[in-house]
């Protein structure tokens, strides 16, 4: 993929997270003063599809930008350039991607 | 002011041997006036670039009390406050030797940028009219009075960590012609400033400009860059 592409990518998932972190932080902030438990917060998010649809967003998009951030970093401090690295890179957008789905599967199908 | 200014000035190539020397201070005294004292009056085997000492040329550019100045346009006091002088090469440049560099890669980036014109196939035999007040003219006569002195390139924290990095200088060039209307090569431009080693290597520090002796800001012309490289991603062509 081109340097420009992948720069379009991470600033697209860039504006998607910025919105996703800040939903994601004040539902647990408003979660947590409300007294509620874990068992009771899995009890409302269980079978929301909006909840599922928005985890599913915001795994997404942090599967796509932390990889392109973390080699924009490897590759000037670390000097990982070439191949070797966009793959492991690719690899490592598989593994948050993975974990990230079932994450959000979990909270909603719990 | 005291009568002479204490210069510490680097030798030879390896960054470690630094000669000393006690020049007198003369009213309105440029840093350049300085080093060609030393090699005039103290140590003739001292090397420098200059040319024409008035801040048309560029090629006097060291750094200076660690930062890249042009030497001709830099008073002593207002370099050297405490009457000390530290007087080094360009920074992120090949040393040849003393206080002079080799800006060879620095022009090669020039080119690897496609910093060069290509006139576009139906220009015709006619003048090209190009409105001075046209947004695309506006903003390459932002950048266009680059002189290629090379101080932005020394100033820059990306190219001294990534030495493929075309730099400050090569990408504002670009950036004038990607505003070129003449011009036929921006698809070729795009792809070379929007690769790895282009305009989104940039940090947005602003050393460049910030240092900068035309006051231009490359900056600006790399954020210029990144939205026309957007710009053709969005339109599939990057």
């Amino acid at each position: 993929m081109s340097a420009a592409r992948l720069f379009l990518l991470q600033r697209a998932s860039a504006a998607v997270l910025a919105v996703a972190v800040l939903v994601h932080l004040a539902t647990i902030l408003l979660a947590v003063r409300g007294g509620l438990t874990a068992g009771e917060i899995l009890g409302r998010t269980a079978g929301n599809l909006a909840w599922l649809a928005f985890y599913l967003l915001f795994v997404v998009a942090a599967a796509i930008h932390a990889p392109i951030g973390l080699r924009a970093i490897l590759r000037e401090w670390a000097g990982w350039r070439g191949r070797s690295c966009d793959v492991a890179m690719a690899l490592f957008a598989a593994l948050l991607l993975l974990l990230g789905l079932r994450a959000a599967w979990a909270v909603y199908a719990a | 002011m005291s009568d002479t200014l204490s210069v510490s000035v680097h030798r030879g190539t390896s960054g470690a041997r630094f000669d000393r020397f006690e020049v007198p201070r003369l009213p309105a005294q440029t840093v350049l006036d300085v080093v060609t004292w030393i090699q005039r009056e103290a140590d003739p085997t001292l090397a420098y670039r200059f040319a024409c000492r008035v801040g048309m040329c560029g090629s006097c550019a060291m750094t200076v009390n660690g930062r890249p100045r042009w030497t001709c346009r830099t008073r002593v006091e207002t370099a050297a406050r405490d009457g000390r002088l530290t007087l080094e090469p360009l920074r992120n440049l090949p040393v040849v030797k003393d206080l002079v560099v080799d800006m060879a890669p620095f022009f090669a980036k020039w080119v690897k940028a496609e910093g060069v014109f290509t006139p576009r196939a139906d220009l015709g035999a006619d003048f090209a009219v190009v409105p001075p007040a046209s947004p695309a003219r506006a903003a390459a006569d932002a950048a266009v009075e680059c002189i290629g002195c090379g101080v932005c390139y020394s100033a820059c924290d990306v190219v001294a960590w990534q030495p493929g990095y075309l730099g400050p200088a090569a990408l504002n060039r670009s950036w004038t012609l990607v505003n070129d209307v003449r011009d036929g090569g921006q698809v070729a431009r795009l792809a070379a400033v929007a690769s790895d080693a282009g305009c989104h290597a940039c940090h947005s520090h602003g050393s460049c400009t910030q240092h900068c002796p035309k006051a231009l800001s490359p900056t600006a012309s790399i954020a210029g860059l990144k939205r026309a490289v957007l710009r053709a991603a969005l339109r599939g062509e990057a």
